[in-house]
């Protein structure tokens, strides 16, 4: 596999990390936030039995939903497309762009008001619109202050998690013509409702992503508590959905339980505000609504996930964000330091995907393997199996796996092994290990007193001075 | 090849992996309580009180004079009603001169300014509601259109008592959901929300900062 040049991405995301820990401000931030999160979210499941049973029951309709992927995907464009709903299918980025682009060309769009969506985070909807000419506008109050600050989403469901209320009235003052400063964040949101009202009633195209996309129906499924979802797929004449090709599920009986899973996961609520269920354009005598509704489907690297059975339960993900919430590394280090669209351990191990393992495996490594991910997942995603198949794939030899992921054998480099073969060379043979250690333990004063990051804040590491068959031969005698 | 064809292909040509199918309908049969009327009418309101929407109890002769109570108490001057509701026309016999009454009889785009911008009420019927989320059910259509939920500041909902469900699962299936949708169904709890800016909630952020249910009892029901 030819490998692209990149700039160290081990470096890279090193550095980052360190000016975001260094960020003693952002870090309260975060600190706080998960705190609020994962007191929320425990509240919501008081019945640790029935959490239980739920995590199984979503886990199955979203591993049975997968299992069945090409079949529901094409029952999904049938129904849909019965339903007046328009149906596309994208490889990558750059054509889901391009067939968003056209639409708007042919409607002679100027303007685009956005829901959330984090599939257009994925493909860079907005600098493709921009560089187009067309005015894409965030409407989720936490993206639009994102967007107002030329920023990124620092979480997939709470953007602007990483800025205070001072940040955010500041932003204002500087950017919207005739505010003045307030901390009342009830002020703040009036403010932003003014404003984005206008561009709701002057959008040509609203873009949205998708929650659930149901195949028996045809339905899409939005979940959202602020209502600019539902601005953006009524107001405006054109509603271009985009969404991952995993989000089908069969039946629409599949959708209460992870409904509920989602909310109570995400936010701690037992519900959100807004459920919007869409299975039509407007229909003769409606009197709103878009009159057309389209569907981009996108793999964008989901069919390589897709491809291997241990790595296809990443994309049983509902994007409820449980598992950054409760992350020791990811409440320490923020969103941005990832790099990537999805931070945090889903964004670990979906991002090798749609990036490429060379341009990602930095962040497979960026987890102590706590396990408290796979513990709080509505959808019970083994997630640190799969950051441990990433980090070897990350190693692996080049050649040596049947299906490659993009960028395998990125992070292999010649000392380290040639450290692992010596290992596995004295490992192996009864003698050499014998004779390896002995040395070991009597040149123990020989270990370097500098071992890197272990020793930044640990004492350094040391052979014993006698070794264990020696210590239980004593034992015998 | 279209792009289509590809990831088709590419899916098809994946192991396949059998999982049985989920049992949803034993799930929430197990857990199914088989409340009384009295039961859910509770929870629902414990529900949308917790989310911070108003919960009214009245009759099927009192509710208009109860909206005109409400509506004069808030200094609400417009109410957007149905265009051929049998609510909005007993809305219209009893309503007084204090509130002024705006049929939707038009498509949005030739009174899409107004609508925005001085309509400062809504009223709706629900189709049902779900006891154990505290949600309304919403099935907009010509006569009460989507953004009548949505547009103006403060949301009016009908709720006749008696289509108050356990469960979302048991209302799309009493309901018989899965034979086809209309264009828009919706889930309702609580007015439009936001905890973007450092997880404090405000309430009013793109649709309206207040809804109010005017819960409807037939004769002999408990409130």
């Amino acid at each position: 596999m030819s490998q692209t040049v990149l700039p160290d991405p081990a470096n890279a995301f090193r550095q980052r990390s360190r000016s975001a820990v260094d960020d003693a401000a952002q870090r309260q931030n975060f600190r706080s936030a998960m705190d609020y999160l994962q007191t929320k979210r425990r509240a919501q499941f008081p019945d640790a039995q029935e959490l239980d049973g739920l995590r199984d029951l979503g886990a199955v309709i979203r591993r049975y939903s997968l299992a069945h992927l090409p079949r529901l995907l094409e029952q999904l464009e049938k129904n849909l497309t019965a339903n007046g709903i328009q149906v596309h299918w994208a490889e990558n980025a750059a054509e889901a762009n391009a067939i968003a682009l056209a639409i708007a060309r042919r409607v002679e769009a100027r303007r685009i008001v956005k829901g959330k969506s984090m599939v257009s985070e994925e493909i860079g909807f907005n600098h493709a619109m921009a560089d187009a000419g067309i005015e894409a506008l965030e409407s989720d109050m936490g993206e639009y202050i994102v967007q107002l600050a030329g920023e990124t989403p620092s979480h997939i469901i709470m953007p602007a998690i990483h800025k205070t209320k001072q940040a955010i009235a500041s932003l204002f003052v500087e950017k919207i013509p005739g505010v003045e400063y307030t901390e009342d964040v009830d002020a703040l949101i009036r403010i932003g409702r003014q404003v984005l009202r206008r561009k709701f009633a002057a959008a040509d195209i609203g873009l949205s992503g998708v929650n659930f996309a149901v195949a028996e129906t045809g339905t899409l499924c939005l979940v959202e508590n602020e209502g600019n979802g539902r601005m953006c797929t009524t107001v405006p004449r054109v509603h271009i959905a985009v969404t991952g090709i995993e989000k089908v599920v069969e039946k629409l009986e599949h959708v209460p339980p992870l409904f509920s899973l989602l909310t109570r996961s995400a936010t701690g609520q037992a519900v959100t505000t807004y459920l919007n269920l869409i299975s039509h354009p407007r229909q003769p005598g409606e009197k709103d609504g878009p009159e057309e509704v389209h569907l981009i489907l996108i793999d964008n690297g989901r069919s390589q996930a897709y491809a291997d059975e241990q790595l296809r339960a990443t994309l049983q993900c509902i994007r409820c964000g449980a598992c950054m919430n409760h992350c020791p590394v990811y409440a320490r280090i923020g969103g941005h330091a990832y790099g990537t669209t999805y931070p945090g351990p889903i964004g670990a191990i979906v991002s090798p995907h749609m990036l490429g393992l060379d341009a990602t495996y930095p962040l497979a490594f960026a987890s102590t393997l706590c396990h408290a991910c796979v513990e709080v997942c509505p959808v019970r995603i083994p997630i640190t199996d799969l950051l441990i198949r990433l980090r070897n794939e990350a190693q692996a030899r080049p050649g040596t796996s049947a299906a490659p992921l993009r960028g395998s054998g990125a992070a292999r480099t010649a000392l380290v092994s040639a450290i692992w073969g010596a290992w596995a060379l004295v490992y192996s043979r009864l003698g050499l290990y014998r004779l390896t250690s002995w040395f070991m333990s009597r040149g123990r004063a020989l270990s370097p007193i500098d071992q890197g990051a272990w020793t930044r804040s640990r004492t350094p590491l040391t052979p014993a001075p006698r070794r264990l068959r020696d210590l239980l031969k004593d034992g015998q005698e | 090849m279209s792009a289509r064809e590809r990831i088709l292909e590419r899916l098809r040509a994946a192991p396949s992996l059998p999982v049985a199918a989920p049992d949803v309908a034993g799930w929430f049969a197990a857990r199914r309580r088989h409340e009384e009327l009295a039961q859910r009418i509770a929870r629902l309101r414990n529900g949308l009180g917790s989310y911070h929407a108003e919960v009214h109890d009245t009759t099927e002769a009192g509710w208009p004079e109860l909206l005109m109570q409400i509506a004069a108490a808030k200094q609400l001057r417009t109410l957007l009603i149905g265009s051929d509701t049998r609510h909005g026309a007993a809305l219209e016999a009893r309503c007084s001169d204090a509130l002024q009454l705006v049929r939707y009889d038009r498509a949005i785009e030739s009174w899409r300014e107004q609508m925005f911008d001085a309509v400062d009420a809504s009223l709706t019927l629900a189709r049902s509601a779900i006891a154990e989320t505290g949600s309304l059910i919403l099935w907009p259509d010509a006569d009460e259109p989507r953004l009548m939920s949505l547009v103006p500041p403060v949301h009016f909902v009908l709720l006749d008592a008696a289509t108050i469900h356990e469960d979302f699962h048991s209302a799309m299936v009493a309901e018989k959901w899965g034979a086809g949708l209309p264009t828009n169904v919706l889930l309702i709890s609580g007015p439009s929300k936001t905890a973007d800016i450092q997880q404090t909630l405000a309430y009013g952020a793109h649709g309206p900062r207040e809804l109010i249910v005017l819960l409807r009892h037939a004769q002999g029901d408990t409130a």
